[in-house]
């Protein structure tokens, strides 16, 4: 067990940088999930934290030494690998075995040693099978055997589960965080999968193209998202953001069309007369008349419940409905939308304006809301 | 493998394989059948057709001394070669494989040689080793005689070795580092994580992934010093001093060509043919194993 | 990956520039010897640095080894088997991969065959069939009681001598035959919904999807056909008009072309101008070399 650190940190290929100076601190026993869509440099900053990467600027620092320098095997990390990266002509137990061989550890230690790993895994009537002979599943679960059996400080997940189908990414998903119960190992964890994130995580760290866009946990992200970008890419579906012209003195934010969407004065009663982005979430609407009108889309069937799509000012805002409405595409609808549940966002950085008490937040985090699309 | 989609008119298919089933007929099935045919025969003196005489031919070939000399030849010939090419081969691989900096200057040169002719090879190295001008007569200035070539068959046997070695590295390079690149990256940095250094990695976790091209490779390298080294020999040695490089290829030559015997030489074809094909289905039986690996 | 080694890091570099070194040195000393007079090339030991007689060397072996006539023929029929061998292989693949009929499987199995036997281990039948390339037929018809004779067709001393016998090979074949087979069955669905017929299918979709693998085939056959030795060796006895580059090379040393004690200036020199088209191709092309290597032979 050992914290993590990050000062400062970028990576650059040639001119190009890819991580725009990330800082983070990762407490001991915690386990942190990045999540970002692909290529936001977020298995670039896990393989950095491995060593598989050289840092060009900056300092990362696991148990209180910086490890800058420090080769991938002295760092006292373990890796899960999107593709297992498994040895493909080594057995499973040799597999599992590799790093104690190395460590020059004698047969009879390490077959105890194997033999523990295994069974805690369920792998043991597979030990004599070579890697191209098991399950995708079966893989996934020799690979975080290599990883535990050397007992390492910092455990690091590359996107181990987006090889596996959705059942067993699932269930997989259960055994890591058990995994992480039991033996309370500091964990990176990188994924572009949001369920993934919410489930998983202690902390959720959001990063988009080289830069960390926030850090919380899921209740944070999901309730208080930092930025748009955040709002939009946590929960399914994302928050629904439409721009305007906050009036913090009538607690209002005139649309584009010129309707008006309320929002809790009280919270920011600071902001005055100016661009901002509305955003609230689509459990927050409800179909009523007198509230914001659009014109109706389509609707999209999740059995108990429907998503609604409307243009609302020429922008598009989903309405999570309970039961089943009867709508023709070109209908004008009208929203309802809780003032509570309106937040402020900044129309030219996107960033999430600060208003006061606003930790209170009605919205309960409802797994279901993540069900993936 | 089949395709779903396919064309069912029979004609243009027909007309489609025609070119190359008559070029086969003519320039390989028909000389192989003859081939054959002229070893398990023997040319009338007085003209006329020829006589069946059985397995004459190839008691001929076997009871002959210089035939078996130059089985030896070619086996130890294809060892030596296979061996040292193989070896400088896969050690240069692994080592550019390290991708430090200035590792695509060597991937860009180091094929060059296989690129060249076997007979230009050939005379390239016959004036680099030649014992009285080039650049290796040097070591006779201080010890007379210790090189000679034209005269000492162990000397130009190792010339000739050396000759085809040099030409076949580069080829073995290229597949060597071809494997080695379709290693996948996070399988050599899973074991970098467990504790392997560049050199125990190599050893547990590269060689023997590219175990299956190095089989692959071997058969090559034999038939490829069986065939391709005669423009070698011929240049350089013609078969010389006294047959100590004598490949059978070159026999084959010599017997038919210059001793106008075609059925010895036709009997001696036949064998050169089974022993590829012989190593061919070898090679097969690797490829199968190649495929459970990946 | 960070990996700090310094050791065997220099370890690696001292190996490498070595190995660089004992490889390319050959190439290099053939180089030095084409650029000394005929005094210079015989010291022993020999100087490692080039001299300034290099054109008047290449002047002399070109006019000795009539490469003003030989390169010509090289180069018909290096281009001749190239172009015949893409032209033949794509066809035939196409036939044996697109179309189904029962012989099919025969076909595969007859031309995978002609993979494994080099035309150096079948010369003596191969150079009587190049004598008359109908007596197959005139022996067919003799076996089948037809006493029907057929002209004599003499390929010695032609280009198509050189050129037919080395197109008979199933390498380019079976590189076509792969890379068809990864071509997804939908595009051949879409083109036949869209009308297309079988040869308008292979032109215009097919052969543009393949032209990588063409430029591969063109460019390792190319060279491929520029080193043939045996071959022409054999079917060229009219040496004036039909030999080839390579062929010139057993005439240098120790030879009535070149002089005896052997001329290793002008020798070296006319090594370089054969050298000289494959390893330009391999240095330009050097991508397609590559590729076309691990294809062919896989």
């Amino acid at each position: 067990m050992a914290e993590i650190a990050l000062r400062g940190v970028r990576k650059s290929y040639g001119k190009t940088e890819v991580v725009h100076g990330v800082d983070l601190d990762i407490a001991a026993g915690e386990l942190v999930v990045i999540l970002g869509p692909s290529g936001c440099g977020k298995s670039t900053l896990l393989r950095m934290v491995a060593g598989l990467e050289t840092i060009t600027s900056g300092e990362i620092s696991i148990g209180g030494a910086i490890v800058n320098r420090l080769e991938p095997r002295r760092r006292g990390c373990a890796m899960v690998f999107q593709n297992y990266a498994l040895y493909p002509h080594m057995t499973v137990a040799e597999n599992i075995g590799y790093s104690l061989k190395i460590a020059g550890l004698s047969r009879a230690e390490r077959r105890a040693r194997v033999g523990k790993v295994a069974a805690s895994l369920g792998l043991t009537e597979f030990l004599e099978r070579k890697p191209g002979q098991l399950s995708g599943g079966q893989r996934q679960r020799v690979a975080m055997g290599r990883a535990m059996i050397r007992e390492p400080r910092v455990f690091l997940y590359d996107e181990p589960l987006s090889n596996l189908d959705a059942r067993l990414r699932v269930a997989m998903r259960v055994e890591i965080r058990k995994l992480h119960q039991r033996l309370a190992t500091t964990t990176l964890f990188v994924t572009h999968d949001q369920v993934e994130a919410m489930t998983l995580a202690d902390r959720i760290v959001v990063m988009n193209k080289g830069v960390v866009e926030q850090v919380g946990t899921p209740q944070d992200v999901y309730n208080r998202p930092e930025s748009t970008y955040v709002a939009g890419f946590i929960g399914a579906p994302g928050l629904n953001l439409l721009h305007g012209i906050a009036d913090s003195d009538q607690g209002v934010v005139t649309l584009r069309d010129g309707q008006r969407l309320a929002f809790d004065r009280a919270r920011w009663p600071e902001i005055g007369h100016g661009p901002v982005i509305a955003g609230f979430r689509a459990e927050g609407v409800m179909l009523a008349a007198g509230g914001l009108t659009g014109r109706f889309d389509f609707a999209e069937e999740l059995g108990a419940a429907q998503l609604i799509h409307a243009t609302i000012a020429g922008e598009t805002v989903i309405a999570h409905v309970a039961g089943a409405t009867r709508l023709a595409g070109g209908e004008p609808v009208s929203f309802a939308v809780d003032p509570a549940q309106v937040q402020l966002f900044d129309a030219s950085t996107g960033r999430r304006l600060a208003g006061e008490n606003g930790a209170a937040q009605p919205a309960g985090l409802d797994i279901r809301d993540f069900a993936a699309v | 493998m089949e395709k779903r989609a396919t064309f069912s008119n029979l004609w243009l298919a027909a007309a489609l394989i025609a070119p190359q089933m008559l070029l086969i007929f003519v320039f390989f099935y028909w000389p192989s059948g003859e081939a054959l045919y002229w070893a398990l025969t023997l040319e009338p003196p007085f003209g006329g057709d020829n006589e069946w005489v059985g397995l004459l031919n190839f008691r001929t070939v076997f009871e002959d001394p210089k035939y078996w000399n130059s089985v030896r030849i070619s086996i130890t010939f294809a060892f030596f070669a296979t061996t040292l090419s193989l070896g400088v081969a896969a050690v240069l691989a692994l080592f550019v494989d390290r991708r430090l900096p200035g590792h695509q200057v060597y991937k860009f040169t180091f094929f060059l040689p296989y690129a060249l002719a076997a007979p230009a090879v050939g005379l390239a190295f016959r004036f680099i080793f030649s014992p009285d001008a080039g650049f290796v007569s040097a070591v006779n200035r201080f010890y007379p005689d210790l090189w000679n070539p034209a005269l000492d068959g162990y000397d130009a046997f190792a010339l000739v070795v050396m000759a085809q070695a040099w030409t076949m590295v580069g080829y073995n390079f290229i597949f060597f580092l071809a494997a080695l690149q379709s290693i996948p990256r996070t399988v050599n940095e899973a074991s970098a994580i467990d504790g392997a250094g560049v050199l125990r990695r190599m050893w547990d976790i590269q060689l023997p992934l590219i175990a299956p091209t190095l089989f692959f490779l071997i058969v090559i390298n034999i038939t490829d010093s069986f065939v391709n080294s005669f423009g070698i020999i011929d240049i350089i040695s013609g078969g010389g001093p006294a047959r100590a490089t004598d490949l059978m290829v070159y026999k084959i030559y010599t017997d038919g060509f210059q001793g106008k015997d075609y059925s010895l030489a036709a009997a001696q074809s036949i064998v050169l043919m089974v022993l590829i094909v012989v190593l061919t289905f070898v090679q097969f039986r690797y490829i199968e194993r190649r495929v459970h690996y990946s | 990956m960070i990996e700090r080694t310094p050791i065997l890091d220099f370890l690696t570099h001292a190996l490498l520039v070595l190995s660089f070194v004992a490889l390319l040195m050959p190439m290099w000393i053939v180089f030095v010897a084409a650029t000394h007079d005929f005094h210079t090339v015989n010291q022993v030991p020999m100087p490692l640095l080039p001299g300034g007689h290099f054109f008047e060397n290449l002047a002399a072996a070109w006019e000795r080894g009539n490469f003003g006539r030989v390169m010509v023929n090289s180069l018909v029929v290096a281009l001749g088997i190239t172009g015949g061998k893409i032209v033949i292989a794509a066809l035939s693949a196409f036939s044996i991969v697109y179309f189904r009929y029962r012989l099919r499987m025969l076909m595969f199995w007859l031309i995978f065959i002609t993979l494994m036997l080099p035309l150096e281990v079948r010369i003596v039948p191969t150079y009587a069939v190049a004598a008359d390339a109908l007596r197959p037929f005139q022996g067919m018809l003799d076996f089948a009681g037809f006493s029907v004779d057929l002209p004599e067709w003499n390929l010695l001393n032609s280009y198509s001598g050189l050129i037919l016998p080395l197109i008979a090979t199933a390498t380019g074949t079976f590189l076509y035959r792969q890379f068809f087979l990864t071509v997804p069955d939908e595009l051949t669905e879409a083109a036949k919904m869209d009308g297309a017929g079988p040869i308008r299918f292979f032109l215009e979709v097919l052969m543009p999807l393949s032209k990588t693998n063409m430029a591969a085939l063109a460019t390792i056959m190319f060279v491929w056909s520029w080193n043939q030795y045996l071959w022409p060796l054999l079917v060229v006895t009219d040496h004036q008009n039909y030999a080839t580059a390579t062929m010139q090379l057993q005439k240098i040393v120790p030879g009535p072309l070149f002089g005896e004690p052997p001329v290793w200036n002008v020798a070296m020199a006319a090594n370089l101008i054969v050298m000289f088209p494959p390893v330009l191709v391999t240095i330009l092309l050097q991508r397609w070399f590559v590729r076309g290597l691990i294809q062919t032979d896989k």
